[in-house]
């Protein structure tokens, strides 16, 4: 039963990643990676990994991609407006793409597939509460640092969104 | 798993999801009744005794226009839009304890549909997840008004998450637990003696009032539908829906009140639980069943409450939207959140 | 600058205080409002159920009264015509024949009579008006609406009214 549905989920986690590069229609694009989001928050509930799977659910698909969606439906693209790229550049991202697929081969080729010693695994290590004991002792500082680089980002966003004393309203 | 307590689970889920379907069905009955009380009217009374059947005219009435699509429109996304914000609505409610437990035959049956641990987290995800209907079915159509409803729709859900996502941590520093189970249980604890009072709230009100101002913003109600606001955008997103398309976007809405109703009196009313529960030495299957009643009272008196503010107050500008949204509940719910985590560290250094 | 009345109210935009920019007192407010006229009587008449009763001096649509006999009162004079405001009223006037009294009260009588209802405006002028006490304004019906103007105009066989029954079994009998 759930090596079915884990079946079920890869074969949805890839399809819908292949569809968001190869559907010419940006919106479909996002769309799909909506649904990549979703079969991998499948993954992670399969995995028992509740927290990680509702922050997944929560923050990428229920924000993140909201914005993608957002800019995307502005942009206003069709596919028979859109120009060709130059033969040119085709022939770079095809080596750029197939550079990137050879290192993650190389990366993934001596992973270890028995890393997990099922004798002292801790089978509720992704519930709410142990993770946050783990990131709350164990990782406080990578925690913490995390978080103050995410004030940082915070305060360059505001300071970009800022209206200058001078400047007129834009509304 | 037994295949008894497979079916009864299964029961359950059916009765929750039937119970869903009907509250909103009659809150589009209730909303107009509602409505025409409050302008001195007497609204729908033709359809069966008091109007009952309205809510049957009006599907069959959906059922039975043109189901249109623009020339121009994504046809495929254009009919996926209304079907993915009915299918997003009605998930929602799969977590929300009902009531206590049955004790049947020596087995303790919970009143609830699903027991997640994350019962909280997946609400609010699901809710998150509302806005692609809106959003795709805008953009589909083709239309500008409808895209700028669209749009509106998403950056209002997203500003407005963020505040309800604040107060709700608040409270989970009271509760200690996501599980929706868990704090419905909590609240039937005694407070002064009296057993099924200790609400939460009590505790944060602060919280609780920032949980409706967004609650109200997601399901995009009055005053915070500019999604949909005739006076600028036509009808917003729904602009170039009609029959059933249509019929799914409105009763949607009314699911996300009922949802949202819903949450908001098991989290911060008590859910199930009444004052007194305990104390009147009634068996406990009748307790529960109470419990069962008292939180539909609860749920239906937020439904009213829904629709009292729609017809007493008129919609913000939207500027003014986005200045509460951030400028005033973000740092609200923050400052809530501080206050209760500090009152929090306080008892636990003096008082125990 | 001096208003020209007086009384045009001097506005002062003042800042906002704060229980004015949290809104809650001012939503609470419109709250108890709404809450108030929830409870209200309702202003609705269901209209086939129940009507509204109407003034004893109501004025609506035209009848051409017979006479005790059964016979029209109407003498075509045409005065109504001359003192309706809205010249909403038309004749042709004809000569009563030989075997006709039964019908007629007078030797002159109404070939044609209308009255066109877009015109009218109920004003009752051509009832005082009338020197056989012929027409006058029911103050039980009213002029209905219709898809098409020439609907309107109401002829004789609209206007006049139906002969009582007693005198219609009695003519038969005769």
């Amino acid at each position: 039963m759930t090596g079915n549905f884990f079946y079920f989920l890869t074969f949805l986690t890839l399809f819908a990643a292949i569809g968001v590069v190869a559907s010419k229609n940006p919106v479909y694009s996002v769309l799909f990676m909506i649904m990549t989001f979703f079969a991998l928050t499948g993954h992670y509930i399969l995995l028992n990994a509740q927290f990680l799977a509702a922050v997944n659910f929560i923050v990428y698909m229920g924000a993140i991609m909201v914005l993608f969606l957002f800019v995307i439906m502005f942009l206003n693209m069709r596919e028979d407006t859109e120009k060709h790229k130059p033969m040119l550049s085709k022939f770079a991202a095809v080596i750029a793409g197939g550079i990137l697929f050879v290192v993650m081969i190389a990366a993934l080729k001596d992973v270890d597939t028995q890393l997990a010693n099922t004798a002292v695994f801790d089978s509720q290590i992704g519930m709410v509460e142990n993770l946050g004991k783990v990131l709350f002792r164990d990782y406080l500082l990578p925690f913490e640092l995390a978080s103050v680089l995410f004030l940082a980002a915070m305060a360059g966003a505001v300071m970009l969104g800022k209206r200058e004393p001078g400047e007129q309203n834009r509304f | 798993m037994e295949l008894s307590l497979l079916l009864i689970k299964a029961l359950i889920i059916l009765a929750v999801f039937g119970v869903t379907l009907l509250i909103a069905t009659y809150s589009t009955y209730a909303e107009r009744k509602v409505a025409a009380f409050i302008q001195d009217r007497v609204g729908p009374n033709r359809a069966g005794p008091f109007g009952l059947a309205q809510p049957l005219a009006d599907a069959v009435k959906l059922f039975f226009k043109e189901e249109f699509v623009p020339a121009n429109a994504n046809k495929f996304l254009f009919i996926a839009g209304p079907s993915l914000a009915m299918l997003t609505a009605c998930m929602s409610s799969a977590v929300i304890p009902f009531g206590g437990t049955l004790i049947i035959g020596g087995e303790a049956i919970h009143l609830q549909a699903i027991e997640v641990n994350i019962g909280i987290l997946y609400v609010f995800g699901i809710v998150a997840l509302g806005v692609y209907g809106i959003m795709i079915g805008g953009w589909a159509s083709n239309n500008k008004f409808s895209l700028l409803g669209a749009i509106r729709a998403a950056s209002q859900n997203i500003s407005y998450e963020l505040a309800m996502g604040m107060s709700i941590i608040a409270l989970l520093l009271v509760t200690g637990t996501l599980s929706m189970r868990d704090i419905a249980a909590q609240q039937g604890e005694e407070l002064f003696g009296i057993s099924g009072m200790n609400w939460n709230i009590f505790y944060q009100p602060l919280g609780f009032l920032i949980f409706i101002v967004c609650a109200f913003a997601e399901t995009n109600r009055v005053p915070f539908d500019l999604p949909e606001c005739e006076t600028e955008l036509i009808g917003g997103y729904h602009t170039e829906y009609s029959s059933m398309g249509m019929g799914l976007y409105l009763f949607a809405e009314y699911v996300n009140i009922f949802v949202a109703s819903a949450v908001m009196s098991t989290l911060y009313f008590g859910g199930y639980n009444f004052p007194f529960m305990d104390q009147l030495g009634l068996p406990h299957n009748v307790v529960t069943i109470l419990g069962t009643v008292v939180l539909f009272g609860k749920i239906f008196f937020f439904i009213f409450f829904f629709m009292w503010v729609r017809w007493t107050l008129p919609r913000f500008r939207y500027d003014q939207l986005m200045n509460l949204g951030w400028k005033i509940l973000i740092p609200l719910s923050i400052a809530n959140v501080i206050l209760t985590g500090g009152a929090i560290l306080l008892k636990q250094e003096f008082f125990q | 600058m001096q208003s020209l009345s007086n009384r045009a109210k001097k506005l002062e935009k003042k800042p906002m205080n704060l229980s004015e920019r949290m809104y809650l007192p001012a939503i609470f407010q419109g709250l108890s409002i709404t809450m108030r006229h929830f409870f209200k009587k309702k202003a609705t008449i269901k209209y086939p159920e129940e009507t509204r009763p109407m003034s004893a001096v109501w004025r609506g649509l035209h009848v051409l009264k017979r006479d005790e006999k059964g016979r029209e009162r109407c003498t075509a004079c045409g005065l109504c015509a001359v003192a309706c405001p809205a010249e909403a009223i038309t004749m042709v006037a004809g000569e009563r024949k030989r075997g006709e009294e039964n019908l007629y009260r007078e030797e002159k009588y109404a070939v044609s009579y209308e009255i066109n209802m877009l015109r009218c405006i109920f004003c009752g002028l051509c009832e005082e008006a009338c020197p056989k006490a012929a027409i006058f304004l029911q103050n039980d019906k009213l002029a209905p609406a219709r898809y098409e103007r020439d609907e309107f105009i109401y002829g004789k066989d609209r206007l006049v009214e139906p002969m009582p029954i007693e005198l219609t079994s009695s003519a038969a009998a005769r």
